[in-house]
């Protein structure tokens, strides 16, 4: 247990040092977020207006850098993030509340579904080594090496262009109004399909090429010939024992690549436009909206910290090894 | 204490790889364990022991094969059945019901990540498949007081157990079928000694309680010389001599068995000098001609470089319920 908590700690060290980072990040760049607005609004803002902006934003000089930082503090424990300048006046939480769902959907569904076939194909492929499954292992390889924004940009111009049967962008079509109905959420899958497809084309095969060599290593050990030994049957043997076993490092793994949901899908979301949170870092990049990009950049790294705790969990679950260490 | 066979093993042959690249590591082996026997089988680590007990039971992990031979299992009322030709099924059911095994890894023998109750139940529950969860788990706990741990252990991991207890788990849970056989492959060599001789001592009880017969692997004579009935030793594959334990101990006649016998402290009776066996075993790859000790054997002259002897009565011993691969001891017959 004690581990847990070490654990924790050092997770809660490295959420606040990011939180921390994120606070002083943006009062080190130069320029002035305001200013750009300013100039973005073309002189239709009064002074006081353009004051007031500068407290909307924490960026008034008029308070000491100490009491901004604890003020940032207090915003951020009650989920106030700022606000967007591509958005004004809309609060930064609520852009993030917005594209949030989409990109879970798609790279959460995406992830599990690739990391259940993958791990399942893996299995197969390393307990049927030497046969047929061997055939397997060439096509994964292949796959895995393909860079996922030229398979993106081939998917758009086969499937997508000119009439194809998806749409190239979009997470929904123009015409139908977002809803828990059918036509919503048909649409929104219809969107959804060539990114999911390309996405599990390039990350399932990472699954299957590592459980299959966790196979393959865990097929040598003594407990599994003891296993054969005993007389169990052999499905038995190759999920209770040598499944089992192998799936450890990659069910950790796993968890870590649940917080690479929110992060990791820049590429597909600027390939395919599609209205998610990595669409929405990109698009706050390029108009220098500086409380947006901080926000995600927040989500980020919170997120990555607590699929590491998860991670960290699913081990202690997992491996009765782990479980009264430390 | 020598009656039927149990375990009758005809012209093993076992390689590993395949044509050209193929090792020999078992050569034309034929023994029989006898029912309520506890054999051993000793000889330097390589010499094909643990190769030998993995193909009779169909064990051997790629790249191993079983080129030829056969193995028949006598259940003692029903036919005897061969091992090498059983179906798949057939062998599934025949494994740990009728031939148990102790392997020489023991202490990785246990999957880490289930509990002791697990690994000792799912056996039962495979083969008796009719008995209730309540019923295997009181199975388990008999068995584990057998190798004297306490019942407490049930729920534990292998990794909370020391050596020594994961051993007895082992030995408890190649007796959970009740099988007529129980190989042990090394099942001590990873302890010390004190807590080998506990275990062989315990091996033995239960053996004489339960009545099982025993195939006892190790590289060390002198525990074999203490434990067992009869002794085979193996050498490049082959089995070179194979006698009464006793016998063999006062009156070796293979050089090799010898050599062995010179290369561990003995126990019990009179101390030996130690000397060893000069020289290192052979490569399988390139096995000299003739018998395979002849370069290393100090007794070796003119026929033992050109032919291999096979395994025989020794020469004016024909009464002595022993054989022996050695020219010195097979001249007239083999000759002819
Ligand atoms: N997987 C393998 N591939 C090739 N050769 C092997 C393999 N396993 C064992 N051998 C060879 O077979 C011979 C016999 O090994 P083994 O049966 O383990 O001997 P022992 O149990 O008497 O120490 C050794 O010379 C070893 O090199
Ligand atoms: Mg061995």
């Amino acid at each position: 247990m004690s581990y847990l908590l070490r654990r924790i700690g050092f997770y809660a060290f490295t959420a606040w040092a990011a939180i921390t980072i994120n606070f002083f990040l943006p009062r080190a760049i130069p320029g002035d977020p305001v200013q750009s607005l300013i100039a973005r609004a073309q002189g239709q803002l009064s002074t006081d207006a353009i004051q007031s902006l500068y407290i909307l934003f924490g960026l008034d000089d008029e308070q000491s850098l100490v009491s901004q930082y604890f003020e940032y503090w207090g915003q951020l424990l009650s989920g106030d993030l700022g606000l967007s300048f591509t958005f004004f006046p809309s609060p930064v939480s609520d852009v993030i509340a917005d594209s949030l769902p989409w990109t879970l959907a798609l790279v959460g569904f995406t992830t599990v579904i690739s990391f259940l076939l993958g791990t399942a194909l893996g299995v197969v492929a390393g307990w049927w080594r030497g046969t047929w499954a061997d055939l397997l292992m060439p096509v994964t390889t292949f796959l895995s090496s393909i860079p996922y924004f030229w398979l993106g940009l081939i998917a758009i111009t086969l499937f997508a262009d000119q009439g194809g049967a998806f749409p190239s962008s979009g997470g929904y079509d123009p015409g139908v109004v977002p809803g828990w109905d059918l036509d919503f959420i048909g649409s929104a899958i219809h969107h959804s399909l060539l990114p999911a497809i390309t996405i599990l084309i390039t990350s399932m095969s990472g699954w299957v090429l590592s459980m299959r060599n966790m196979m393959l290593t865990v097929a040598a050990e003594d407990y599994i010939t003891v296993a054969h030994a005993k007389g169990l049957s052999q499905r038995r043997v190759m999920v209770s024992y040598a499944a089992r076993n192998a799936l450890l490092p990659n069910v950790s793994a796993f968890a870590l690549s649940l917080g690479l949901i929110v992060g990791g899908t820049l590429l597909v979301e600027i390939v395919f436009s599609y209205p998610g949170i990595g669409f929405q870092l990109f698009s706050a990049v390029g108009a220098k909206d500086y409380p947006l990009i901080q926000g995600i950049f927040l989500i980020i790294t919170l997120s990555v910290l607590v699929a590491n705790l998860v991670a960290d969990l699913v081990y202690l679950l997992l491996d009765p090894r782990t479980r009264k260490e430390g | 204490m020598s009656g039927e066979p149990v375990l009758d093993i005809r012209g093993l042959s076992v390689d590993y790889g395949l044509g050209d690249a193929a090792v020999h590591a078992v050569r034309d082996v034929s023994l029989t364990l006898h029912r309520g026997e506890v054999l051993g089988l000793a000889g330097e680590s390589g010499s094909g022991k643990s190769t030998l007990a993995y193909g009779m039971l169909r064990l051997l992990p790629p790249p191993g094969v079983v080129r030829s031979g056969q193995v028949f299992y006598h259940p003692g009322d029903d036919e005897p059945v061969e091992l090498m030709s059983l179906s798949a099924k057939r062998l599934r059911r025949f494994r740990w019901a009728e031939v148990a095994i102790v392997f020489q890894g023991a202490m990785n023998s246990l999957n880490p990540v289930h509990t002791v109750a697990t690994q000792l139940t799912d056996v039962i529950a495979a083969h008796e498949p009719r008995t209730t969860p309540a019923a295997r788990r009181a199975r388990a706990v008999e068995l584990l007081t057998l190798v004297g741990i306490n019942a407490d252990r049930l729920g534990s991991f292998p990794h909370q157990l020391s050596g020594g207890m994961r051993q007895r788990v082992m030995i408890a849970m190649a007796l959970a079928l009740e099988p007529r056989v129980v190989v042990m492959d090394e099942p001590t060599t990873a302890l010390d000694v004190v807590m080998q001789r506990q275990i062989l001592a315990k091996l033995v009880e239960l053996r004489e309680r339960i009545g099982f017969s025993v195939l006892f692997i190790t590289h060390d004579l002198s525990l074999l010389v203490e434990f067992s009935d009869r002794i085979a030793i193996m050498y490049g594959g082959r089995i070179v001599e194979d006698a009464p334990a006793g016998q063999l101990y006062r009156d070796s006649l293979h050089p090799y068995s010898d050599g062995l016998l010179h290369s561990f402290p003995a126990l019990r009776g009179p101390r030996r000098e130690l000397t060893g066996i000069p020289g290192s075993p052979p490569d399988l790859r390139a096995m000299p001609s003739g018998c395979a000790f002849h370069p290393r054997c100090p007794k070796a002259f003119d026929p033992c470089a050109e032919r291999t002897p096979t395994l025989l009565a020794p020469d004016g011993r024909e009464d002595q319920n022993r054989t022996v691969a050695c020219w010195l001891h097979t001249a007239d017959r083999a000759m002819t």
